[in-house]
């Protein structure tokens, strides 16, 4: 069962210069995987433009057998795909509560409540004050509502940009932690990472991408060997992204 | 002849227009500045200049009866002086509370120039401000020959000085601000100060030109400066190509031209009862041509020459 | 001082409050200062007094006042239909101008100057069409009932508190506890994140365009009732609505209704002090005040 298929995507803000220069690759239902690469790859661009927020130029994109290509991000959601923002990944002048109705809003209405239940019950650190304006949460606990606003809608897909970005090693680890469980439930799982070493650790397979193109597609037990990656990520920028 | 002088007042009026354009451009065109309250600044400038040149009159304060050239050096301070308070209060927020405070400084003025009699004259304004070459007041076109070509000779003056000013450093970094304010602020611009001082300068230009009107037409009152001066400036600018300086001469002559034409055009059509509201006609046929411009071609008939990346990336290497 | 004054002040702050709703809903969501506000309020008062010709035309007994009311029923239901028109003429601007804008990624200021040149030309066509000679809603004339401690109403002017009193309540219901409201609160903070979520920006743009022009059309009428109908009524108005949109917090309904009614009472007691010629500065004065001590507003979020 294919969940998420591209097929030569190219993508950018510019028709002339774009970043993600043709793109295709296959994941399968609750497969795991990580897509890696050096800074200015256009990782952020890929995932942003499946997920609707970037204009695509040229190829397909499909979502569970569906031809999505070019969809809007509303329409996307309501076709099975979760995707969480790096930065800005919820409202902050909304509460804990709001920011999950609203994503809730999708599901048919007798499912909303008991969905919003199952979602503060699976993170107690929102669970434990619903009403609080989301804006006073820490940075990990932000990612968690991000993450628990995207599974509320029990998605094909969850996409994640840089979960781990900016937060402290030990929220990281919190973080992996919650996406291990969330992987551990049959969520197809596509996460963008700096943080190499964490992202092969929970992925089964890993993407690489330079220059807006695929230079690898493997299981990630191949690419522990630091070195093979050095050698895909060209020049001096691999090692700091091995660290 | 009496088309040649009647062709001559048409340009000088145009020209007066092409200043306040040229002002516009230095606020909007370079630095990216929304200005709603053109009028507000056109109309002290003439009422300043106007006080100060007028022969002393019973009936109000001010008639100092000094030169012409005085009253348009006051009139650019104060319109300099009021743009720097609304810049200084204003450019720290975001970009659309200059426009609403600007559309508030026209209406507030407006209402000073109705109200304070003993200052303004009222709704009736002044009357009897001296005209350059009065002296030929009785042959028309020798009148308004002299008076386009000094209108032009400060258009000319305004625009080889503004030319020049943009393409120095400090032009340059306005641009920059304008452009990128995260690059630009890297290199050590201010954008807030380099923004209140472009809005200062556009200011004091609008100013000047309501002395050059007042003091060619001879008569001013509260009614010259309606939201609808603010109006006409703004289709000018975009017309002519924002950001260019010819632009804005080019866009104020052909948006006047048009503006003449269809008002003689209305009053040969129209009975006269109906004139009052063909008029408005004109107005909805300017206001739908601004926004056609801004949807299909916002650059304008001139568009900016674009410099901006190359000299940035200049002065990258400087440093 | 005359308390005459608080309720004149109540009276235009109403107005002021209910138009200043559409504009500080459109101010936050679709981001950008919408000059052609005002001129929805103009254009609801006439597009109801057309629909009430209209209906007068069909069916003379609707135009009968009903006591103690100068207006027959005649007038609500025109005032539906005007806010229908509102709606679509609001709906239309969009899809030809700002949504086009929006979808090229213009700039906000250019947004507003497109939103600028919109209001000339929509004031002056009403100029042309209905010809600047003020419209009345009604000819009857209203005695002034007492209301104790020296102030005095008409029956028409109560009506009017008590219906701006009932919409903001309504308004601000919606927006703090239904999903449509919550979905605006989305789009105002961040609309990329909004899609992301599942909300569809263009349909919460639609309702703020829905709300706004409603609120504007019931405005535009009242104004019509207590004063009389012009094409520049909206204009005037619009520094008022800016000024109390602003001092109430962009995006907040019970700060514009707030801030209308601080400005109509501001207004009021100002003309009797210093007199009826200086009424439209206070707004700016306000405006000012605002800008320089508190420019979030009394219930507005800080600029990130």
């Amino acid at each position: 069962m294919t969940a998420l298929s591209l097929a030569d995507l190219q993508a950018g803000y510019d028709p002339d210069l774009p970043i993600v220069k043709g793109v295709s690759f296959t994941v399968k239902k609750g497969e795991a995987v990580c897509i890696l690469g050096p800074n200015g790859a256009g990782k952020s661009t890929m995932i942003k433009a499946v997920a609707g927020l970037v204009r695509s130029f040229g190829g397909q994109v499909h979502l569970g057998g569906r031809d999505v290509t070019g969809l809007a991000s509303h329409v996307l959601v309501r076709n099975g795909m979760g995707f969480v923002p790096q930065t800005e990944n919820i409202f902050t002048r909304l509460s804990i509560t709001e920011n999950l109705q609203i994503a809730a809003q999708l599901l048919p209405r007798q499912d909303r409540a008991g969905r919003i239940e199952a979602m503060l019950d699976m993170f107690p650190d929102l669970g434990s004050r619903p009403r609080e304006l989301a804006g006073a949460l820490s940075g990990g606990q932000r990612q968690m509502l991000a993450a628990a606003r995207a599974l509320l809608t029990e998605p094909q897909v969850l996409m994640l940009d840089e979960p781990s970005a900016g937060l402290s090693p030990k929220l990281v680890a919190q973080v992996f932690d919650t996406l291990r469980r969330i992987s551990q439930t049959g969520v197809t799982l596509i996460l963008v990472e700096q943080n190499v070493r964490a992202a092969l650790a929970l992925t089964d397979r890993a993407l690489v991408l330079v220059d807006g193109k695929l230079a690898h597609d493997g299981p990630t037990d191949a690419l522990h060997d630091g070195k093979f990656l050095g050698e895909l990520f060209l020049g001096n920028r691999a090692d700091e992204a091995i660290r | 002849m009496e088309l040649l002088a009647y062709a001559a007042f048409f340009l000088t009026i145009a020209l007066t227009y092409a200043i306040i354009s040229l002002g516009l451009n230095v606020q909007w065109g370079q630095t990216g500045l929304f200005n709603v309250g053109i009028a507000g600044f056109v109309g002290l400038g003439a009422y300043v200049s106007a006080a100060l040149t007028t022969p002393d009159a019973a009936e109000r304060i001010g008639g100092f009866d000094l030169p012409i050239a005085l009253g348009w050096l006051a009139a650019m301070a104060a319109g300099g002086m009021l743009a720097l308070a609304v810049g200084l209060l204003t450019l720290r927020m975001r970009s659309d509370y200059l426009a609403i405070t600007t559309f508030g400084i026209a209406v507030a003025l407006q209402l000073v120039f109705q109200n304070t009699e003993s200052l303004t004259g009222g709704a009736f304004g002044m009357a009897f401000i001296p005209r350059p070459f009065a002296a030929l007041q009785g042959q028309a076109f020798a009148f308004n020959a002299l008076n386009l070509a000094l209108t032009a000779a400060v258009v000319l003056v305004l625009y080889l000085l503004l030319e020049h000013l943009l393409r120095s450093p400090w032009g340059r970094a306005l641009r920059a601000v304008r452009e990128d304010e995260t690059a630009a602020q890297a290199l050590g611009k201010n954008p807030i100060l380099l923004r209140i001082q472009a809005f200062a300068l556009g200011g004091a230009i609008m100013a000047l030109a309501g002395g050059v009107q007042a003091h060619f037409i001879g008569f001013i009152a509260p009614g010259n400066y309606l939201p609808m001066m603010t109006f006409q400036v703004w289709a000018m600018l975009i017309v002519g190509g924002s950001g260019n300086n010819r632009g804005a001469i080019l866009g104020a002559v052909l948006v006047w031209a048009i503006w003449a034409l269809s008002g003689a055009l209305i009053s040969e059509v129209f009975p006269a009862d109906q004139q009052a509201r063909a008029a408005s006609l004109q107005i909805v046929v300017i206001g739908v041509m601004l926004c056609a411009i801004l949807l299909w071609r916002p650059q304008g008939i001139l568009p900016e020459v674009r410099s901006v990346s190359r000299h940035l990336g200049h002065r990258n290497k400087d440093k | 001082m005359n308390p005459q004054a608080i309720i004149d002040g109540l009276i235009s702050g109403s107005t002021i409050g209910l138009g200043a709703i559409g504009l500080t809903l459109t101010y936050s969501i679709l981001r950008f200062a919408n000059f052609t506000h005002g001129d929805f309020l103009a254009w609801g008062a006439y597009l109801t007094l057309t629909v009430a010709g209209v209906l007068g035309g069909l069916a003379a007994g609707l135009g009968a006042p009903v006591y103690p009311f100068s207006f027959g029923w005649g007038l609500p239901l025109a005032m539906f239909g005007g806010v229908v028109l509102t709606v679509a003429l609001t709906l239309g601007l969009d899809r030809i101008l700002f949504g086009r804008l929006r979808a090229r990624g213009a700039d906000a200021i250019i947004v507003v100057m497109a939103s600028f040149g919109a209001s000339m030309a929509l004031r002056s066509l009403l100029e042309f069409i209905f010809t600047a000679k003020p419209a009345y809603f009604t000819k009857a004339l209203q005695i002034a009932k007492p209301l104790g401690l020296g102030m005095r109403a008409t029956p028409d002017q109560l009506l009017m508190i008590g219906l701006t009193a009932l919409l903001v309540l309504a308004l601000h219901l919606l927006v703090t506890r239904s999903a449509t409201g919550r979905a605006m609160r989305a789009v105002s903070e961040n609309p990329g994140l909004a899609g992301v979520y599942g909300v569809d920006v263009d349909k919460v743009i639609r309702v703020t365009w829905i709300i706004g022009a409603s609120m504007a059309c019931i405005a535009g009428v009242m104004a019509g009732l207590l004063v009389q109908i012009r094409p520049y009524m909206g204009f005037d108005l619009l520094l008022p609505l800016f000024s109390a949109a602003i001092l109430g917090g962009i995006g907040s309904i019970p700060g514009a209704m707030l801030g209308g009614l601080i400005i109509g009472l501001a207004e009021a007691f100002a003309v009797q002090i210093v007199g009826a010629e200086w009424r439209a500065a206070i707004s700016f004065i306000i405006l000012v005040l605002v800008l320089m001590l508190r420019p979030q507003g009394l219930f507005g979020q800080r600029e990130a």
